[in-house]
C-alpha cells in the first residue's frame, strides 16, 4: 500500500491533479456563462411550496 | 407479494437475533441482539397484517414528510447531545460527578464523550444534514425524491445506527478510533444505510427538471460519497467471533493512525464543512432574499476544497512516528486550505450584500450569519494550530477542545439552528414562526455560550501548554499533570456555564418549534394554495 502511495507521490500524479484543477477554474470562467449561472444563483428564490408535477417532459 | 417478501425477509432476522441473543460473547452485543430482534419483531408482524392489502396510490408531489421526521429528529438529538456535553464538562470540574460509586463504569467521563461527540455530530448534524439535504434536492431540481420509501429507510435506519452507537458506548463497547467508535455491526449496518442515501440523492438529481445542478447539490453530494469511503476504509477490520463485539483492525501501528486521522480529519472536511456549506449555499440566499453573491467564486470554493482538504490529516499525528515529509505536508496543506475557507466565507457574507439592514429585524438571518463568522474563525484557527510550532504548544491541550467547540457550536450548531427556524414554519405550513422573540433569545443565550467557553478553553489550554513545557535551570520539569489540574479548575467551571447557556437557547428553540408546528401565535395554518398542494 505505501508502495503505491509512493509511486503516485513521486510520479506526475501530483502535477496531472494540480492542472485538473487548474483547468476546472479556467473552465468556471469561460466565457458565455453568464445566463447559465445567473439562472442557478436564482435557483433557490423562486417561490417552492408547491410541487406542480409536469410528467409530460420526464428526463 | 410484497409484503409478503418482507415479512420473510424479517422473520428471518428475528430468528438470527434470536440465535445473536443466545450466543452472545458480550453484554453490548447482547442488548443491540435484543434490540434488533425486538424492533425486526414488530416490523414484522405490521407487515404480515399488511399482506392482502391493495397497493397504495403514489403519492406526488414534494416529499416533506421525510424531512419533518428529520427535523424533529435534529432537535430531539442537538438537546441530548448538549446535555451530555454539559453533564462531562461539569465531569471535568466536579470528578464526582462521574457517580461511579453509584452507577459504576456506566456513567463515566470515558463512557460518555464518545455518546456525546457522537450524538452531537452524527446524531445532530447527521439528522440535519440528511433532513436539509432531502428539501434542498427537491426543491433546486423542482422533482419529487427518487426510490419512494427509500427515504424513509434512510431516516429510520439512521435512527437505529444512532440508538446502537450510544447504547454501545455506555455499555463500554469501542472500536478506540475517534470519531469511529461502533464496532463492526454497527459500521456495516450505517453502510447499507448510506448507500441507500447515496442512491436517494443521486437518483433524485439524475431525474431533475432542471438544466444544471445549483451548487448547494454539489457539496451534499461530495459529503454523501467522501463519508462512504473514508467509513469502509477506516472500519476494515476483522470481528473475533460473530457473536462477539470485539474486531481487529486491518492496519496497525502508524499506518492505523494515519489512516484513522485521514478519516477524523476529513469527516471534519465533508461532514462538518462540505455537507454544512451545502446548507449555507441554499438557506442564507433563501433566508436574506438574495442570490449568492458570486456563483463562480462557489464552484472555485467547491473544487479548491475538494482538492485540498483529503491531505490535512496529517496535522493530527505531529512529531509522531509518522514520516516527517508526511507530517509537513499535511501542515502545508492545512494553511493552504485558509483560501477556499474564506473564499467561501466571503460568499456566504457578501450574500448580504444590499441586504444587510435585514440583520436588525430578523433573527433569524443573524443566526445564519454568526454561523458564517465561526466559520471563517475557526478556518483560521485550525490552519495556525496545525503549523508545527503552534501545535507543539497546543496539542493535548484544552485549546484543541475551544478550536473544536467555537466550528461544532458556532459553524454547526448556528446554521442548523438557522435552518431549522426557516424550515419549520414552511414544513407545517404556518405564516411564521410562534416568537421571533425566543429566537433572539436563542441567539444571545448560544452567541455568550460559546464565547465564554472558547475564551475559557483558549486561556486554560495556553496555560496548560506552557506549564507542561516549563523547565527549571537543572532542565526538570517543573509541573506536574496533576498542577494543571488544579490551576485550570475555575476555567472548567467556566466552560460548563457556556455549555449551559448553549443548552437553555437549544431548549427555547425546541419550544419555539413545539409551538409552531401546533400552530400557536404568528404561526397560524395558512389558507390552503389554489394549486394542489405538495402532499
Amino acid at each position: 500500500m505505501y508502495t503505491i502511495l509512493r509511486e503516485l507521490a513521486d510520479s506526475w500524479f501530483m502535477l496531472i491533479m494540480f492542472l485538473m484543477f487548474i483547468g476546472i477554474v479556467i473552465f468556471a470562467f469561460r466565457p458565455g456563462t453568464k445566463k447559465a449561472y445567473d439562472h442557478l444563483r436564482n435557483l433557490p428564490l423562486r417561490d417552492d411550496d408547491v410541487l406542480v408535477e409536469d410528467n409530460s417532459g420526464e428526463k | 407479494m410484497q409484503h409478503m417478501v418482507k415479512a420473510i425477509v424479517l422473520g428471518l432476522v428475528v430468528l438470527a437475533a434470536a440465535i445473536a441473543t443466545n450466543f452472545a460473547r458480550d453484554l453490548a452485543y447482547q442488548v443491540h441482539a435484543v434490540i434488533i430482534l425486538l424492533l425486526a419483531g414488530y416490523l414484522f408482524i405490521r407487515e404480515v397484517g399488511k399482506i392482502g392489502n391493495k397497493p397504495v396510490p403514489v403519492e406526488t408531489g414534494y416529499m416533506d414528510g421525510v424531512v419533518r421526521a428529520g427535523v424533529i429528529a435534529t432537535v430531539f438529538w442537538g438537546i441530548t447531545g448538549f446535555l451530555v456535553g454539559v453533564w462531562i464538562a461539569f465531569e471535568l470540574a466536579f470528578p464526582a460527578l462521574n457517580l461511579s460509586e453509584w452507577t459504576g463504569p456506566y456513567l463515566n467521563f470515558g463512557r460518555l464523550r464518545p455518546l456525546h461527540t457522537s450524538a452531537v455530530i452524527f446524531a445532530f448534524g447527521g439528522n440535519a444534514l440528511i433532513a436539509t439535504s432531502f428539501y434542498v434536492v427537491q426543491r433546486t431540481n423542482a422533482t419529487r425524491l427518487f426510490g419512494g420509501n427509500l427515504a424513509w429507510f434512510v431516516f429510520w435506519g439512521y435512527q437505529l445506527f444512532i440508538v446502537l452507537a450510544a447504547t454501545g458506548y455506555v455499555l463500554g463497547q469501542t472500536q478506540s478510533k475517534e470519531y469511529a467508535e461502533p464496532e463492526w455491526y454497527i459500521d456495516l449496518w450505517l453502510t447499507v444505510v448510506w448507500v441507500s442515501y447515496l442512491v436517494v440523492f443521486m437518483g433524485t438529481l439524475y431525474k431533475r427538471k432542471e438544466p444544471h445542478i445549483y451548487v448547494a447539490n454539489w457539496f451534499y453530494l461530495s459529503f454523501i460519497l467522501t463519508i462512504a469511503m473514508l467509513h469502509i476504509v477506516n472500519n476494515m477490520a476483522i470481528p473475533v467471533s460473530l457473536f462477539g463485539s470485539k474486531s481487529v483492525a486491518l492496519f496497525s501501528g502508524v499506518q492505523d493512525a494515519m489512516t484513522q486521522w485521514w478519516y477524523g480529519h476529513n469527516a471534519v472536511g465533508f461532514f462538518l464543512t462540505s455537507g454544512f456549506l451545502g446548507m449555507m449555499y441554499y438557506f442564507i440566499p433563501k433566508q436574506a432574499g438574495r442570490p449568492v453573491y458570486s456563483y463562480k467564486l462557489s464552484i472555485v470554493h467547491f473544487w479548491a476544497l475538494i482538492f485540498l482538504y483529503i491531505w490535512a490529516g496529517p496535522h493530527h499525528l505531529h512529531y509522531t512516528a509518522l514520516p516527517d515529509w508526511a507530517q509537513t505536508l499535511g501542515m502545508v496543506m492545512s494553511i493552504i486550505l485558509w483560501m477556499p475557507s474564506w473564499g467561501g466565507m466571503i460568499n456566504g457574507l457578501m450574500t448580504l450584500s444590499g441586504a444587510w439592514d435585514k440583520l436588525r429585524t430578523d433573527p433569524v438571518l443573524r443566526i445564519l450569519v454568526i454561523s458564517v463568522a465561526f466559520y471563517g474563525m475557526s478556518t483560521f484557527e485550525g490552519p495556525m494550530m496545525s503549523i508545527k510550532a503552534v501545535n507543539s504548544l497546543s496539542h493535548f491541550t484544552d485549546w484543541t477542545i475551544g478550536h473544536v467547540h467555537s466550528g461544532a457550536l458556532g459553524w454547526n450548531g448556528m446554521i442548523t439552528f438557522g435552518a431549522i427556524y426557516f424550515l419549520v414554519p414552511k414544513l407545517w405550513n404556518r405564516t411564521g414562526l410562534y416568537s421571533m422573540k425566543l429566537v433572539n433569545y436563542h441567539f444571545w443565550l448560544a452567541t455568550i455560550g460559546i464565547v465564554l467557553y472558547a475564551s475559557s478553553m483558549w486561556v486554560s489550554g495556553i496555560m496548560e501548554g506552557l506549564m507542561w513545557r516549563e523547565v527549571d535551570s537543572q532542565g526538570f520539569l517543573v509541573n506536574a499533570f496533576s498542577d494543571t489540574v488544579v490551576a485550570k479548575y475555575s476555567l472548567l467551571v467556566i466552560r460548563g456555564v457556556g455549555g449551559l447557556f448553549f443548552l437553555t437557547g437549544s431548549l427555547i428553540m425546541a419550544y419555539n418549534v413545539r409551538m409552531t408546528i401546533k400552530g400557536v401565535g404568528d404561526a397560524t395554518p395558512k389558507p390552503a394554495a389554489s394549486t394542489v398542494p405538495a402532499e
